[in-house]
């Protein structure tokens, strides 16, 4: 058995050992999971409406009505906020998810066939690792126009190129173990050994990356839609609450500079916390330098 | 180490070729036509064939690609639809300040992540090992955009002081004023960065520290300071440098925003313009443009190995 899944014994109470051995990583998941029902159910928590604008009290500081204040159309802030978390979410989880297929599914065949497919496969690879990651993802943006699928689509794109080496890397692992040699003696086609010996063993890494690349993701849609790129409005959006374009109104009220901000730091963190724990709990080698 | 300098600069080829047709695709890429879309939506001009053929896109598709590296490399990267100016003088004017950028980002962020990262390692598990991992965690989940933009806001409401922004001085007029204007920029860029090194920094020492000729170095009654800094830090150093040197793409991305919030005429405003421009001819020219600085950089991170490892030198 691949040295990962012995941390499958996870699954057993898998948040109770988090929580005693990780107490960082299970606040962490705490936060996502906050974060993920904000974005379910948030038309019931928020006070008001994304897009329920009072004209008579704009820019109006923290009060009894408006917990956070409100913005320049006299939006509350707070709704917002939780509102926000749904592009957040929607992203994060779609763009990891989608990035992570893409990559697995790359990294498996690119791994297990290895010789020339390998090396086509992993030269495209460092072609495109030599773009920042900001830049392929505006320029993409830019072919493809702003809206949430489009940034979704490229997020998973970019993670599918640059995770699926990782993958590779874990698939090269395992594949030299005794187990994937008998399998081979057996007679066991590409398809069984693919699917029955070589993936069930490299599900530790995926779901490191998965968590890892988060926050990654949050922050990467954050700065699209704080550049104008992402998710046009009305719907809020973290980072196109904290754009240039409503800078003039954040020098007279600084609070729509702050709370947009804290709640995406809160969402990265919560990320960032979690992959660290899963990522120590899950790969023995960095077990004992906790 | 010539023959490994040949080797590694041999490897580049395949890379270039490939992100040269990455590039090439961008424009030929776009789902529908790029140029309807161009004539419809960003009016430059009215003839779609004029336009087709400025972008070179009347002809067979390898030969496309023949005509457009050709230009490239006689120093053709394009020209602006905008602006009708060649793409590379605008980049030479504006290449400089991406990079002071980049280089000041870089050197804060070693300032702050190397002794940072010595001194956790040194003092594992102690109150200061702490403050340093939460700091390093902190310095990554802060969006370095929120950070600048509470650097504009925050002391503007409560001090009246803003930082200038919009009123670029350029080296020549003022050179200190230049490096100073950069500042604060490049410490929002650099401490995302500071984290990532310094936790780097942190776990590459501790490995290091436990190996036997540190033990046998603190033996021989060597200085904490000497063993420290030349026998653990020279071999903690070189994944220490990949990352820094990894890490080139992210500085050139990152000063996009930076570039954006502090109004500072670098290449990374120049390519926003021209990403909302949909300007692909400048959108070509830039990514080419940076991935060819990635591309060296990787060469140069590679090529000081040698220099810090002198087994590298004898293979």
């Amino acid at each position: 058995m691949a040295p990962w899944t012995r941390a499958s014994g996870m699954s057993k109470g898998a948040f109770g050992v988090l929580l005693r051995r990780k107490p960082l990583g299970a606040l962490g998941g705490v936060l996502l999971l906050v974060m993920v029902g904000l974005a379910f159910f948030g038309g019931w928590v928020a006070p008001y409406g994304y897009d329920d604008a009072d004209v008579f009290s704009r820019l109006r500081p923290a009060s009894g009505s408006h917990w956070l204040g409100t913005d320049n159309l006299g939006r509350d802030l707070l709704s917002r906020i939780i509102y926000g978390a749904r592009v957040s979410m929607a992203v994060g989880f779609g763009g990891v998810a989608l990035g992570l297929a893409g990559a697995t599914l790359v990294g498996l065949l690119s791994g297990y066939f290895g010789g020339r497919v390998d090396i086509l496969v992993q030269r495209v690879v460092d072609a495109f690792m030599c773009f920042p990651l900001l830049l392929v993802a505006l320029t993409i943006m830019a072919l493809l126009g702003p809206g949430l699928v489009n940034v979704i689509l490229t997020l998973g794109l970019v993670l599918a190129v640059r995770d699926s080496r990782v993958i590779r890397s874990a698939v090269l692992t395992v594949k030299t173990n005794l187990y994937v040699e008998s399998a081979r003696a057996l007679g066991a086609g590409h398809g069984a050994m693919i699917v029955r010996h070589i993936f069930p063993n490299i599900v530790a890494p995926i779901i490191i990356l998965a968590t890892v690349n988060l926050g990654a993701v949050i922050l990467i849609e954050a700065a699209l839609s704080f550049l104008g790129f992402g998710v046009p409005p009305p719907h809020p959006s973290w980072g196109g609450m904290l754009s240039g374009a409503g800078l003039v109104h954040m020098l007279r009220a600084p609070w729509l500079a702050l709370w947009p901000g804290v709640a995406l730091s809160l969402a990265v963190f919560g990320a960032n916390m979690l992959g660290d724990a899963l990522r120590d709990v899950l790969d023995p080698r960095l077990r004992g330098t906790e | 180490m010539v023959r490994y300098a040949l080797k590694r600069l041999l490897l580049v080829v395949p890379t270039l070729f490939l992100v040269s047709l990455f590039v090439f695709a961008i424009v030929r890429a776009i789902p529908g036509d790029v140029v309807d879309m161009m004539l419809e939506q960003f009016q430059y001009g009215k003839d779609a064939a004029e336009l087709r053929q400025k972008l070179g896109l009347d002809r067979p598709l390898a030969e496309q690609y023949l005509v457009w590296v050709g230009g490239v490399l006689r120093g053709n990267l394009g020209q602006s639809l905008w602006t009708k100016r060649p793409a590379l003088v605008d980049i030479a004017a504006r290449f400089p300040v991406t990079l002071t950028l980049s280089l000041l980002s870089i050197v804060i962020s070693l300032l702050v992540a190397l002794p940072v990262g010595i001194l956790a390692a040194v003092k594992q598990d102690t109150s200061g090992d702490y403050a340093a991992r939460s700091f390093a965690i902190g310095a990554l989940s802060i969006p370095n955009f929120w950070l600048a933009t509470l650097i504009v806001v925050i002391p503007s409401f409560y001090f009246q002081w803003a930082p200038s922004i919009g009123n670029f001085v350029g080296f020549r007029e003022d050179p200190g004023g230049y490096v100073a204007q950069l500042v604060l920029p490049a410490i929002c860029l650099g401490i995302t960065q500071a984290g990532v090194i310094m936790r780097m920094t942190r776990g590459m020492m501790l490995e290091v520290l436990r190996q036997d000729y540190v033990r046998t170095a603190w033996a021989k009654g060597l200085a904490g300071q000497g063993v420290v800094l030349r026998h653990a830090l020279r071999n903690a150093m070189i994944p220490i440098v990949t990352v820094i040197g990894g890490q080139m793409p992210f500085y050139v991305g990152g000063s996009i925003v930076m570039e954006h919030i502090f109004g500072l005429p670098g290449m990374g405003s120049f390519v926003l313009e021209a990403i909302s421009r949909r300007d692909y001819p400048v959108i070509q020219a830039v990514n080419l443009f940076v991935a060819l600085l990635v591309i060296l950089s990787n060469l140069l991170v590679d090529l000081s190995y040698g220099a810090l490892d002198p087994r590298l030198r004898h293979e």
